[in-house]
This record gives structure tokens, sequence and C-alpha cells, in this order.
């Protein structure tokens, strides 16, 4: 006797401990297979760009802390390049130096978050999770010691950084980039080949590199189907075209791929902050740029950063006043998560959370 | 008093009942007597489950390389009692959806079996509520009301979570029982009895030796039975909340809370009686003894919890039917040959007999663990060809050859 059943539709979100943030997903089940997943966001919208336009360029800084509120650096980082080329500043190159390195280390810091909350989804009891944050408290400290701030650090402008680093930053930057590959390492030997890990992201939520592009994905999610894409090297910016290091690639695009793309990834972050404390030259962390200025009016500009997860851009358009006529911002996550039912469709409950969770969604930077 | 007799509780029992019988009828005494016993056993049992909770959030947060809580009471030991007082003060909610008669009798059914199976536990030398001829049995039988209480819960919650939990339950719940069952069997052939009391006092060899095999099963199934990691889907707080009792709160939700720590307590008496020897051993009183077995095995829960993320559904119940199902069929088996063969002519088993049996066994466990994983086509995963290409080589856009 066949046993007639139908598909219940279940939200999750938004108050979903796996969510990360305020996220909803309206996700019809059979059983425990997803048959459709219909995203449902905006619960934090803030209304950021609209903010923007209210306040002077040097303001704008602080909105764009709170867009992905555990890389705020390189929310910064594209701003201050978007405000420079729209105005024509030169930063300086001491400043353009700290901002790599500040925004490399909030590359490493970032990434320890996303595989510390994956494994957490994963059902390992918040240990690997705290491990992650070990890590990162150091990052924290050495921001707290730049700028005063630990998470919302508001340390760049247009021109360079507000101020150079203390002199405490250099041997607590040195120590951590002679523990951090021990760290990493641990990491590895702990997580990587253990067998239920293995089990349970090899071969779930498979990316198409075609959907990928169809899809404009960018960052760690789009190198883990194997596509050759990083800012960095695409469109260098600040001084990465001085610095060597290599970009990660996956193969198949699961989430095994897109939790070792971003573990290799930290590893190249190391790289790229130890050259450029062997580079840095002396002189001004920041060019002399007043705190009101006026760009020329009608002047547009398109500043793109790397971010931890995936191209950030702003899109800044000015009226020859002292606030941006029009502020955009192309937020890597927000753009991400419209591959959503692509990688869940056909896999199961626990799939999708864990799947959820390699993607990396910031919910400040969805909703803006 | 006999000194030696303080710490058991016969004792005490026999000393009650006899000045209670000489001041009330004999029927009232005894009743009287026992009700005290069971009384002072069942919330000493409660109490080491208060006592395990802060054992396990204090030990979990050293795994975790942070303090746990340490604020009330010297290295924060009040905590559970603060948060029992805390949960005692909300609000009761039964949801609008809910079927309230089975949501208000979910939490006393999922307490239910912890005191039970308390009563059949020998706790130290001569001391148990009761021996009852068929302690096995009745243990299998009594931990089938859990799941009884999980499905009765996720059900009338009203509640899709909650019925994801207890579909989960119960489908995971039905998978483990047969193992256990099975291999309790072939502990039950090697004691020849299955009372609790004659099980521990047949186990001249600890059964951990003898029936390694049996041991690791036992350890996988009454883990998955508890719902602790890396089977504690019914709750995956990252999936499902809290899967049955997401509904539930205040007293009701503690009541489930409590099981559930009751429970690690309970199966951890389980494994010491069956597997190291009960209260025996030397030296030490034999309460003591039990105490600190139990402990072990209270801590082996908890660091596997720490430990392991969790496994899907579909593998949790692939893993019951695939290998531990055939697993304990050979370990019934290897152990109905041997004490078939190797038995004295009374049907009993010499001491010198089990360790012959253990080298055996242990033979049998490595072959049959490592052979079976092979015949089940445990991939081997080489994670470091995964990264292809390091980027420098190929142009910006283009996808590498795969790599393989």
């Amino acid at each position: 006797m066949a046993t007639r059943t139908e598909p219940i539709t279940v939200n999750i979100g938004p108050q979903h401990p796996s969510t990360h943030g305020v996220f909803r997903m309206r996700v019809t089940f059979d059983g425990e297979d997803i048959l459709n997943v219909e995203p449902v966001f905006g619960y934090l919208h803030r209304g950021s760009e609209k903010l923007a336009e209210e306040r002077n360029y040097t303001q704008v800084i602080t909105l764009t802390d709170r867009l992905d509120y555990v890389a705020s650096q390189t929310n910064n980082q594209a701003y201050c390049i978007a405000v420079e080329k729209l105005a024509g500043i030169q930063p300086t190159e001491r400043g353009m130096y700290l901002r790599v390195i500040a925004a490399e280390l909030q590359r490493i810091a970032s990434h320890l978050v996303a595989t510390g909350f994956l494994l957490q989804d994963l059902g390992a009891f918040a240990t690997p999770l705290m491990y992650c944050f070990r890590e990162r408290e150091r990052i924290l400290e050495m921001f707290e010691m730049l700028c005063g701030a630990r998470i919302t650090v508001s340390y760049m402008r247009p021109g360079g950084v507000f101020q150079d680093a203390p002199e405490d930053f250099w041997p607590a930057l040195t120590t951590f980039l002679e523990d951090m590959p021990g760290y990493l390492d641990e990491l590895d030997m702990l997580l990587t080949g253990n067998e239920i890990i293995v089990g349970r992201t090899f071969d779930v939520g498979v990316l198409k590199p075609e959907i990928a592009i169809n899809g404009s994905v960018s960052g760690p999610i789009l190198r883990s189907t194997g596509v050759r894409w990083d800012i960095r090297k695409a469109d260098p910016y600040d001084i990465y075209d001085r610095i060597e290091f290599d970009v990660p690639i996956g193969t198949r695009g699961d989430n095994w791929d897109r939790y070792k793309v971003r573990l290799e990834e930290m590893r190249q972050s190391l790289r790229i902050v130890e050259q450029c404390v062997a580079q840095i030259p002396e002189g001004p962390a920041r060019a002399e740029v007043p705190f009101v200025f006026r760009p020329p009016a009608g002047a547009e500009a398109y500043g793109r950063v790397e971010a931890p997860k995936g191209e950030l851009g702003f899109y800044l358009v000015s009226d020859g006043t002292i606030a941006p006529y029009r502020c955009k911002i192309r937020s890597p996550s927000m753009i991400n998560l419209s591959v959503l039912s692509d990688i869940l469709v056909g896999y199961k409950l626990a799939d999708l959370i864990v799947t959820f969770g390699s993607t990396d969604i910031n919910m400040g930077e969805v909703d803006r | 008093m006999d000194p030696r007799g303080f710490f058991e509780l016969n004792t005490w029992y026999r000393g009650l009942y006899l000045t209670l019988d000489n001041v009330l009828p004999s029927w009232m005494s005894y009743f009287i007597a026992g009700f005290a016993v069971m009384f002072a056993i069942v919330n000493a049992m409660m109490l080491l489950a208060t006592l395990y909770i802060w054992f396990e959030r204090r030990a979990l947060g050293r795994f975790q390389v942070r303090q746990g809580p340490n604020r009330w009471g010297p290295f924060g030991l009040l905590q559970p009692i603060a948060d029992a007082l805390k949960i005692l003060g909300k609000e009761d909610i039964v949801p609008h959806g809910a079927d309230r008669w089975v949501f208000n009798i979910a939490p006393i059914v999922m307490f239910f079996p912890v005191p039970m199976i308390v009563a059949v536990l020998p706790i130290a030398k001569n001391v148990a509520i009761t021996d009852i001829n068929v302690g096995l049995l009745f243990v299998v039988a009594i931990t089938g009301f859990s799941t009884l209480a999980i499905f009765m819960a996720g059900w009338a919650s009203g509640n899709r979570y909650a019925l994801f939990g207890a579909a989960r339950a119960v489908a995971m719940l039905i998978s483990y029982e047969i193992p256990l069952i099975i291999t309790l069997g072939s502990i039950a052939l090697l004691s020849g009895s299955l009372a609790m009391g004659t099980i521990v006092a047949t186990q001249n060899v600890p059964y951990l030796l003898v029936q390694p095999l049996a041991f690791v099963i036992f350890m996988m199934a009454i883990s998955a039975e508890m719902n602790r990691s890396p089977f504690d889907i019914v709750e995956a707080e990252s999936e499902l909340i809290a899967g049955y009792h997401t509904e539930y709160s205040g007293m009701k939700f503690g009541m489930f809370m409590l099981a559930e720590f009751a429970a690690v307590i309970v199966a951890s008496g389980l494994a010491t009686t069956i597997f190291l020897q009960g209260w025996r051993w030397p030296f030490l009183p034999s309460a003591i003894w039990f105490l600190l077995k139990m402990g072990m095995f209270v801590f082996l829960f908890l660091w596997i919890r720490a430990t392991i993320p969790r496994l899907r559904v579909d593998q949790i119940l692939a893993f019951a039917w695939k290998f531990l199902l055939p697993l304990s069929v050979v370990s019934l088996f290897a152990t109905a040959l041997e004490v078939f063969f190797l038995r004295e002519p009374d049907g009993s088993l010499t001491t010198n007999t089990l360790w012959i049996m253990s080298g055996i066994n242990f033979g049998l466990a490595i072959v049959a663990l490592v052979g079976w994983a092979n015949v089940l086509g445990h991939r081997r995963y080489n994670p470091a060809p995964r990264i292809a290409s390091m980027y420098r080589d190929g142009p910006l856009g283009s996808r590498p050859v795969e790599v393989q």
C-alpha cells in the first residue's frame, strides 16, 4: 500500500540559530529532502545607501563598518578607494601598505569566523568555533592597537589610514605571523581529514561554474568552483601588484572546497602581510585630505576590492557637494545568495544548514 | 553498627525497618523503609544529574578554551541550582495549536524511565532497589519509553521543527534498538542470566575485555538512544532549533533537560554494570568504585560531545543498519559458539575461559571492524590534491583542467 504524503513548508528563520543573522528561508520539504528554497531577506535593512547621502564623504566610513561587521576593514578599503577615484586623491605609500595589512588580517579573521561557524553548523558543539575565535581575538587586539576599536574599526580614510600604527603594533604583528601558521596547521589537522566532516561536506551543495558565473558570484565561493577570479589579481588596487601571492582554486565547488579554499587563503594572507611588513616605507600614513571636501560635480567612480566574501564595490556619484549624490553598494553576500536555491535543492535539511554556513553570508551586508 | 557496613545501604535499610517495626505494623514499616531507600537512591541520582550538568558545562568550557560557569558558589557549583530556580520562574506556555493533554504529559513520560532504570542498577555491594531476574530485558523495554515521550512531545507541539525531531527520533531509535538488544544478548550468554546482580557477580573479567566488539556497539547504540553527539539529530540545535522540545518552556523544558542529563548518568551506570564489573574492584568501598567508573563513562560521553560533529540522518540510519547490525550479529554468534565449546559441564565459565575468550574476541573485533569497514567501501579521502591550482598558471577567468 502506498502511503500518501504531502510536502510541508517550513520557515527557517528569521529567528533560527543557524541563519547567521536575521535571514529567512521558506523551504518546502518532502520528508527531509528539499524541494524548493525561497530566500526572504530585509529584516536588517537600515538604509545605509540613503544614509550615506546625508553625510559627508568622511562620515560615510562609519556606515561602511556596519555592512559586513565581521570584515569592517575591507569595507573601509573599498569605500576609500571609490572616494579616491572620485576625488582624484593619491593615497600615501605607507597608508596603502597599512591598509593592505589591515585588510589581510581582516580576511584571516573573517575566514576564521566562517570556518568556525561552518563547523558549528555541522554540529561540532562549539569547540572548533572557540578555537577559531581564540585566533581571531589576537587579530582584533591588533586592530584595537591600530584604531582603538575591534569590530567597527573606521580605520581607513581617503588618502590612507587615519593614523600610523603605534610602536607596539609591530612586535605584536611579528609574533602573530610566527604563531598563526601553527594554528592553521592545527585547524587543518583537526578538521580537514575528519571522517564526519568529509562525509558531511564532500559533494554536498555543489555549485556549477556556469551557474556561478551567470549568478555573478564572487569570492571563495566562485573560486571553489575552479574559476580563476580574484580582484586582487584582476584589477590590483593599493599595492597588491607589488606583492607575490597565490590564489587557491577548488575543483568541484562543494562545501568541502569552499572550506578548503578559505583555509588556503588564510595562508596566502599571511604571506601577503609578511611581504608588506618587509616592504613598508617610512612616511606619512595619510595624504593631506581635509575632513570635508567636494569632488567635481557629475563625477562617477566605482571602487572595488576583494573582500573576504567576494567582490565588494562602491559606486559613487558626486553632485559637487560635500556628500555623495548616490552611493550604491555591491555587496558580495547579497549576490552570492542568488545561487542559494541552485545549490540547495535536492539535498537534505541538514545539508541546507551546512551549505548555508559554507557560503558565509553576512546579513548586515545583504540587507544594508 | 559494623563500621564496614556504613557505606552499605542495606545496613541503613535494615536499621530503619527494625526500628519502625517496634512501633508500627510490619507491612507499614516495610513500606516506609522501602520507600525511604528508593527516595534516597532516586534523589541521589537526581543530585548526581545536577552535579553532572555543572560538570559538563565546566568541562566543555575547558575543552573550548573558555571558563565555563564560575560565578555562583565555589567553581560555579551552584549554577545548576540557579538555573533550576530561574526555570521555575518562567512562564509556562502551551502553544495555540498544541494537543494540551499530550503536550503536558510528555515531559513526565520522558522523565519516568530514569528512576525506573536506576531501580535495577546494582549501585553498590548488595544494594539495588530491586534485582529482578529479567533486568536487562527490563532496561531495554523501559528505554523505549523515551522514544514515545519524544514522539508525544514532537507531535503535540504543533510545530514543524518538533515534528521533524520526532520523526527523526522514531526512525533512529528503532534502528539503534536492534543492535543494542542483540549486543545485550551476547552479554546475557556470557553471564548466563539477565539479572543485573548476576551479571556483576559472574563478571570475573570485565566484559569490556571479553567483549570489545559488543562494548563498541553498545556505546554507539546507547549514544544514539540518548540522542548524544554525534547522533544528536533529534534536537540538532543548528538545524531544528531544539527539536522535539522547541515549544516547551519553564519547568516542562527543565524536565526534558534533566531527563537528558540523568539519562547520561544512567547509561554510564549501565555501561559500568555490564562492561566494567559494576561495583567490584578492591580497596575502596563499592559505592565509591561504582561512582568512579560511572564518572569515567560520563566523561567519555562528554568528550565525544565536545569533539565530534553531527552525522546526517541518512548516514546515521545507514550506519545502524549496514554497520552495527551485522557486527552485533557477528558478536552474538561468536559468543554463542565460544560459550558452547568452552563452558564447564555445569554451564558456567571459569576466569581462565573468560581470558581465552577475551583474546579471541579482541582479534575478532579488529578483523570485524576493519574488514566490514572495507567491505562497505569506506572511501579513503586524500584531501591534498583537491586544491587544483594556485592561480599562477592560466589566464584570468579561465578554469583549470579537472584534476581528480
